[in-house]
């Protein structure tokens, strides 16, 4: 027998499968979606300090992945796509090693208000283009 | 503690290349970046769930959507990433975050789908960021003429259009070097 909302199938809905199997995103940064007073836009670099340099052997999983990546500056993109985590979660795991001083935030230029930016910065991104 | 005194960070910049899915957004990306194409992921929202074939997909249902992106060194203090990101409205929660501070956006388009094209324009044009509409000419072939492209998006004669062989490296460089430019008016304006 059929009825309204039987499935024909007999299956139960099942949300666990829908998820793929896959880890919850944010369960590595213990729920936490935003980093506490920091804003990272995604072409934000940054880079490892001393200070994280020193924290490095004692630090675990992705910490330790971000503080070995961040020898050279590297954009919150990079360090999601080379870490293996969500956009969202890399900048969770960078604003706790910046508030922690263990990684320092090279910021763009202008992310705050106007989508402007300076003109002498789009001349340098012009010749910069030209001379490829 | 800061880095090297003495050490050069790059100022980093960016810009977008919207479009449809399969328009091309990847292969633009890759072919002016030096680094090969990079994946970062962003969890896709209840609203947005589900919907198409543009997201990465586990078991039935969409999760995450997949955003390609490559990196351009400009000399030894600038760094240009080109973020690719799908161009239908229900991504609008990426865009929002992703545009801010960029330089423009490069809204590639396919002339068989001029329809996915339709909310990326749209939406730069409302936000006043500086956009580019770039035909993706996938075999070399200019099928449409671009003024009847042009009428066909309802583009403001001042939106640079044009075509572009998204495989070739000076013709994907000359999109950005007209976005830039544009930007550059605007700016100006």
């Amino acid at each position: 027998m059929t009825g309204i909302g039987n499935d024909p199938t007999g299956r139960e809905p099942r949300d666990a499968d829908e998820l793929g199997g896959r880890v919850r995103p944010y369960t590595i940064t213990g729920g936490r979606t935003r980093a506490a007073g920091i804003d990272l836009p995604v072409e934000a670099l940054l880079q490892r300090t001393e200070r994280g340099a020193q924290a490095l052997p004692a630090a675990r999983m992705e910490r330790r992945r971000i503080l070995e990546l961040t020898v050279e500056p590297l954009s919150v993109a990079e360090v999601s796509a080379r870490v293996g985590v969500h956009l969202g979660v890399a900048r969770v795991l960078l604003g706790d090693l910046a508030a922690e001083e263990l990684v320092v935030v090279h910021r763009p230029p202008s992310t705050e208000g106007t989508n402007q930016l300076d003109l002498a910065l789009l001349e340098r991104v012009l010749d910069g283009l030209r001379a490829l | 503690m800061a880095p090297e005194p003495d050490e050069i960070v790059p100022i980093p910049v960016k810009i977008i290349v919207a479009g449809g899915f399969g328009v091309g957004k990847t292969t633009f990306v890759g072919t002016v970046s030096e680094i090969l194409p990079l994946t970062t992921e962003a969890p896709l929202t209840e609203m947005s769930r589900g919907v198409d074939d543009a997201g990465r997909r586990t078991g039935k249902t969409a999760t995450t959507v997949a955003m390609d992106f490559g990196r351009i060194t400009l000399g030894s203090d600038l760094v240009l990433y080109l973020f690719g990101t799908p161009g239908q409205a229900r991504f609008q929660f990426m865009w929002d975050d992703l545009v801010r501070g960029a330089i423009g956006a490069v809204v590639l388009i396919d002339t068989e789908r001029l329809a996915d094209s339709f909310d990326a324009v749209d939406y730069f044009e409302r936000l006043g960021m500086p956009f580019v509409v770039a035909v993706n000419t996938f075999d070399g072939i200019r099928r449409h003429r671009l003024a009847d492209v042009r009428e066909a998006l309802a583009l403001a004669d001042t939106i640079p259009l044009g075509y572009c062989d998204a495989r070739d490296r000076v013709s994907t460089r000359d999109t950005l070097i007209g976005l830039v430019q544009h930007a550059l008016l605007q700016a100006t304006a």
